[in-house]
């Protein structure tokens, strides 16, 4: 990446940069101070007379344009490149830094919405229920069942890229058509695809069914065949996203490197084999990977759909979480489960990551 | 990249191009016109389920005019059918408050993530910095590194912060939400975008007496606008479409449209027509960006795949 090198002389005064200092300061004094005073109110030491903890969002917000203002007081021009940067990083700090922390103290704890007794802190009691809760268990199981569906999704979309990247007419009319289902709400298309074109009495493929000879279509109601259908309806959603990202990797192999192979003699089979797939490689793992996070939020379908069933197996973690918050209103449990989640995708992904990287740098 | 390239080419150039493999034309065609099938059948289904009448719907008539006669229950029943447009209609007014919602949730949740990821792609593009022990690529990670993780982490705790801060059910707290969901996607965009343009051009206005800031508004954003344009649009699909924390947030007031879908699909037998009209109501903003604005949605999907 270049880089823009600028030189800029600053005259920052001693007294500039003691207000710079003075805004930080009180900004954070007044943000704590608010803290703390709302603090109080909620355990009954002062009375305000408050109900939220808007005030302290208030402060924050304050603390955080002071912050900003500060940067370009103290720091004159490079004050102002640092602007660009600041407000995105102190927004995602506020927003996932501070409830993933605060997260970490819901899980610790055996809190019931719907009990009056409120939050009682129980440590890793969350922990060790979720590793013997056999729903939670299968959940994690569907979720490597879903990933490696990923491998048909893949095989697909390449053989779409490469049709679409093929010498055809009305190229536009195809790409719109195979873009479109990715535009669609998933909510939208469970109730399209999986509520009324495979219901069971009077949808259009339970009559194609039949007609194949399979006398009582159920598409929800065995186990194997409900996550089947899960897989191929996610798969249907998000096959152009790959396929697009393929195109557009094959798009950028130069023409030559074919042309070559084919004076060469090569069949049309070893030239995809030995010229197209290594070229394609890092743009195939780049588009799994990204698929492969895009997977494990599968949800919407799910609970739009089964709710998980039949017998939690349609359950994605994301889905059985939300059950659990929906029916039970079992806040602590949820996070906990939620936070056991995250760990597992950041090792499993950390070490994809490490892997693929291996794989692929002898070919690029 | 810059407006004129585009990601895919149409040109003479391009159709004269020989595919490498020779599988023969009719081969193709029907594979992509079998595709093509699969893609559009469930929109066509629900276009036309909605004209349909109870015996059509179990019958299984397909083709209107030659198996059944259109009707507008479905229309009628969502309030949005021309004859009867002018009453008075609950469901429409549900209807049209759930997609003001909709509309303004994701509008601004995407404006603020352009506005805020175009800000930090370009600094960490042009600048190096040092936030503490961080440096430019541990901080372009930091950012990044948002996209892998799951939503539903920060569902329950977000649940109960809204709830002390009183924005549950807010359109505020979903717009702050969803802008968060959407912000490494504007970043990774943005970031090729930037490092496309040739730093020189900074350097000469600035010579000519332009601020940091002030190159960056007149120079730098004009040519980065096709790139803001497909983040924008990008933003939008995704938040338009996000169902597991506005059905987690919301109740009453500020409901957003696949809530709506999900709870009406939810509870009715099978007045399948009404439906049918409510789904498609639902995907058709999405249908007419996706036709129009293909190559925008396209150029955002494809950045960052090709080097």
């Amino acid at each position: 990446m270049s880089e823009l090198h600028i030189v800029t002389e600053d005259q920052i005064t001693p007294e500039r940069t003691r207000r710079g200092k003075l805004m930080i300061r009180g900004g954070l004094a007044l943000l704590i101070a608010t803290a703390l005073a709302q603090w109080a109110d909620q355990a009954g030491l002062v009375d305000l007379g408050r109900t939220s903890w808007r005030p302290t969002l208030y402060a924050f917000c304050l603390f955080a344009t002071l912050l900003c203002w500060a940067q370009v007081v103290l720091h004159g021009e490079q004050g102002k490149r640092t602007l660009f940067v600041l407000p995105a990083a102190l927004f995602v700090v506020a927003l996932v830094v501070f409830p993933l922390i605060f997260g970490l103290g819901i899980a610790m704890s055996d809190w019931n919405l719907a009990s009056p007794d409120g939050r009682k802190f129980n440590g890793l009691d969350n922990l060790w229920q979720a590793l013997e809760d056999p729903f939670y268990l299968n959940a994690l199981w569907n979720m490597v069942l879903y990933t490696a569906a990923i491998l048909v999704e893949y095989v697909i979309a390449f053989g779409l890229a490469l049709l679409l990247n093929a010498e055809i007419r009305a190229r536009k009319f195809f790409r719109v058509a195979f873009l479109l289902p990715l535009m669609l709400s998933p909510v939208a298309v469970s109730w399209m695809i999986g509520k009324s074109m495979f219901e069971p009495r009077f949808g259009p493929m339970a009559r194609l069914a039949r007609t194949l000879g399979w006398d009582n279509p159920s598409f929800f109601g065995s186990p194997e065949i409900a996550r089947a259908m899960m897989m191929i309806m996610d798969a249907w959603t998000y096959i152009p996203f790959m396929m697009i990202m393929l195109l557009a990797g094959l798009q950028a192999i130069p023409k030559e490197l074919h042309e070559a192979a084919e004076v060469d003699g090569a069949s049309p089979w070893r030239r995809f084999w030995e010229v197209t797939f290594p070229l394609m490689l890092p743009v195939s793992i780049t588009a799994i990977l990204i698929r492969i996070i895009f997977k494990l939020k599968l949800a919407d379908i799910v609970i739009n759909i089964t709710s998980g069933g039949p017998g939690g197996a349609t359950d994605t973690v994301t889905s059985f979480i939300f059950r659990e918050y929906r029916d039970r209103s079992n806040v602590g449990y949820g996070t906990m489960l939620a936070f056991i989640y995250l760990v597992l995708i950041v090792i499993a992904m950390t070490a994809l990551m490490k892997l693929t990287a291996r794989w692929s740098r002898p070919q690029t | 990249m810059t407006a004129e390239t585009r990601i895919f080419r149409d040109s003479e150039a391009d159709r004269t191009f020989r595919p490498a493999f020779s599988l023969s034309k009719l081969a193709i065609y029907a594979l992509l016109i079998a595709w093509a099938v699969v893609c559009l059948f469930p929109i066509y289904w629900t276009v036309t389920t909605s004209f349909k009448a109870a015996p059509d719907v179990m019958q299984g008539n397909m083709i209107p005019y030659v198996d059944f006669e259109p009707q507008r229950l479905g229309w009628r029943a969502l309030g949005l059918s021309p004859d009867t447009i002018g009453t008075v209609s609950t469901p429409r007014e549900e209807f049209l408050r759930r997609f003001w919602n909709s509309t303004i949730i994701s509008v601004s949740a995407s404006l603020l993530a352009v506005i805020l990821g175009s800000c930090a792609a370009y600094g960490l593009s042009r600048f190096s910095f040092r936030f503490g022990p961080m440096k430019n690529d541990d901080i372009s990670f930091f950012f990044l590194s948002q996209l892998i993780l799951p939503p539903v982490v920060l569902a329950l705790p977000f649940l109960i912060l809204y709830r002390e801060l009183d924005l549950l059910d807010s359109r505020i707290g979903l717009i702050l939400l969803y802008t968060l969901t959407v912000l490494p996607i504007v970043i990774w965009i943005m970031r090729d975008q930037f490092a496309a343009i040739p730093t020189e051009l900074e350097e000469a206005a600035m010579v000519d007496g332009l601020g940091i800031w002030g190159a960056f508004l007149t120079i730098i954003l004009p040519i980065a606008l096709p790139g803001m344009v497909a983040a924008f649009i990008l933003s939008l699909v995704l938040t338009w479409n996000e169902y597991f924390f506005a059905a987690l947030l919301t109740s009453t007031h500020a409901n957003t449209l696949p809530v709506m879908v999900a709870s009406q699909t939810g509870s009715q037998g099978i007045s399948w027509w009404s439906m049918a009209a409510l789904s498609f109501a639902a995907i058709l903003p999405l249908i007419v960006i996706g036709i129009l604005l293909e190559r925008f949605i396209i150029k955002g999907m494809a950045a960052g795949a090709v080097k």
